[in-house]
């Protein structure tokens, strides 16, 4: 009879799994870089600064990006050979995996977290995903690449059309999907980004000069052009990497925006969308990003001048610190307040971690060609 | 006077020649391939199967004359379009290795 108690508690231990023998990880504090050239992407604890484990056979992970549920439990890449793989934070393991396109570049998930929407190159197009099985819900070709896909409250989806030069909204929140096509945006759009409040749809131009905004609040959003002019009189730069609109600087009613063939940030007032001022920096910006809580924006750079980070002050518009963190800087992610920002130095093999406040290295974790670092709690941020 | 370097150039696009290693140096033709997987690769894709830039398989370039009209697009880059022109970055020789490193379906795997 014992004999049978202690074989039957072996196997509720079994059964229990995990769940006994080990404690469960929070998943606040988590983080998903990208390692592009390995198709595997790390998991990382940035509150114990290092990297906890790392998931293997996701693909080409050139330009790829992570969009996490509103849990925080799992988190969704997708990859330029148009996977998407949806990763388990908890169990550290790949939950599901589709290829859904062919040649893809980005992402959203809807604000109840229901629906995963990947943007595409080839086929050209939106396709909507159920965001627990990844069942495809809805397909929205396009005879374009579409760029700059943002979320937008209530299942909505806005994104814009390399190819065709115009943007788009498809909403979500009924069984059949209504696309709404918002107007021209100019030529080339390479990207746009969605402000926090959910208001401002901005589009980037390549083969024109200026940025489309649209404003989301209205009942129909038409295109309004600024920043028009920038850079006309001189002879631009090549540009050597595309820039990325994300997580712009908005400080005193100011966006910051990178030009596009010009060693310049570009300031412009949110209400007018006249420029206010201009910052010569150090290359071609790649990302302007603000530090959350503070004043300052941190900008990256294309391509030969990718070893350098410069941290400009929104007040002033002056540079005030030029930092070289390693070689070929593609991405920086701060923590949810600011104290820290995440670098990825791709060809130096490293996330080098930075105190915000003084500005120095805190630490360091080795990953293997590193770009985009993501933290869950990009989970509750409206755009995404 | 010229610089040898380019005489030499001059002479592999006169002549056609396979002489590609020659004027590329060991380290040199690692850090190009560098180059063209990451960098090339963020628009073109790792795999040179296309992404916002066209693809650059052996089969999607098959239709350039060789690697020296290559060389000559990724100098110059594709006026109105996303291409830059890489000259300021990137001498004849290494274009030129750049495009038989992408063009030659022998010196890398194709998947």
């Amino acid at each position: 009879m014992s004999r049978l108690l202690v074989l039957f508690s072996f196997v509720l231990l079994f059964a229990a799994g995990k769940s006994i023998a080990e404690p469960a990880t929070p998943t606040g504090a988590l983080g998903v870089v990208i390692e592009r050239a390995t198709g595997s992407v790390l998991i990382v604890d940035r509150m114990q600064h290092k990297a906890i484990d790392r998931i293997e056979g996701l693909g080409d992970l050139s330009h790829a990006s992570v969009n996490f549920s509103p849990d925080e439990r799992f988190a969704y890449v997708f990859g330029r050979d148009g996977g998407l793989t949806k990763i388990d934070l908890l169990e550290r393991r790949i939950a599901k995996r589709i290829i859904q396109g062919g040649n893809s570049i980005g992402g959203a998930i809807s604000d109840d977290g229901a629906l995963v929407a990947v943007s595409n190159y080839e086929p050209g197009g939106i396709r909507v995903f159920d965001a627990d099985t990844l069942d495809m819900v809805a397909d929205i070709p396009a005879r374009s690449k579409t760029v700059g896909l943002v979320e937008l409250p209530a299942r909505r989806f806005a994104w814009a059309q390399w190819d065709s030069g115009d943007a788009f909204m498809a909403d979500l929140s009924s069984a059949e999907p209504v696309v709404t096509r918002l107007g021209a945006t100019g030529a080339n759009p390479y990207d746009a980004v969605l402000s926090g409040d959910g208001r401002h749809f901005v589009v980037g131009l390549f083969g024109e000069k200026g940025l489309t905004l649209f404003d989301m609040w209205e009942e129909a959003p038409a295109p309004v052009r600024f920043l028009s002019d920038y850079g006309k009189e001189g002879e631009d730069m090549p540009v050597y990497k595309m820039p990325h609109l994300q997580g712009w600087a908005v400080t005193e009613g100011q966006f910051a925006l990178p030009a596009v063939g010009l060693h310049e940030v570009l300031w412009v007032n949110r209400d007018t969308l006249d420029e206010t001022a201009r910052t010569k920096t150090h290359g071609q910006p790649i990302f302007v990003l603000s530090q959350p809580a503070s004043p300052y924006a941190w900008v990256n750079f294309a391509m030969p001048h990718n070893d350098t980070l410069q941290v400009i002050d929104s007040r002033s518009h002056e540079v005030v610190e030029t930092l070289k963190p390693g070689a070929a800087v593609l991405h920086m992610e701060f923590s949810p307040r600011g104290h820290e920002v995440w670098v990825s130095s791709r060809d130096d093999n490293r996330i080098i971690i930075y105190d915000t406040h003084r500005r120095e290295v805190k630490a360091e974790i080795p990953a293997q060609s590193p770009s985009g670092i993501f933290f869950t709690a990009r989970a509750h941020r409206t755009g995404l | 006077m010229p610089d040898p370097r380019a005489l030499l150039a001059a002479l592999v696009l006169a002549t056609g020649a396979g002489a590609a290693e020659i004027a590329v140096s060991e380290d040199e033709a690692a850090w190009l391939e560098h180059l063209v997987i990451q960098d090339c690769g963020s628009c073109h894709g790792l795999t040179f199967r296309g992404g916002l830039g066209s693809p650059l398989t052996p089969g999607a370039l098959a239709h350039h004359d060789g690697p020296e009209t290559l060389a000559h697009i990724i100098l110059d880059g594709i006026p109105d379009t996303a291409m830059p022109p890489w000259r300021a970055l990137l001498s004849e020789e290494q274009a030129l290795w750049i495009a038989r490193y992408l063009m030659d379906p022998d010196t890398r795997d194709k998947e």
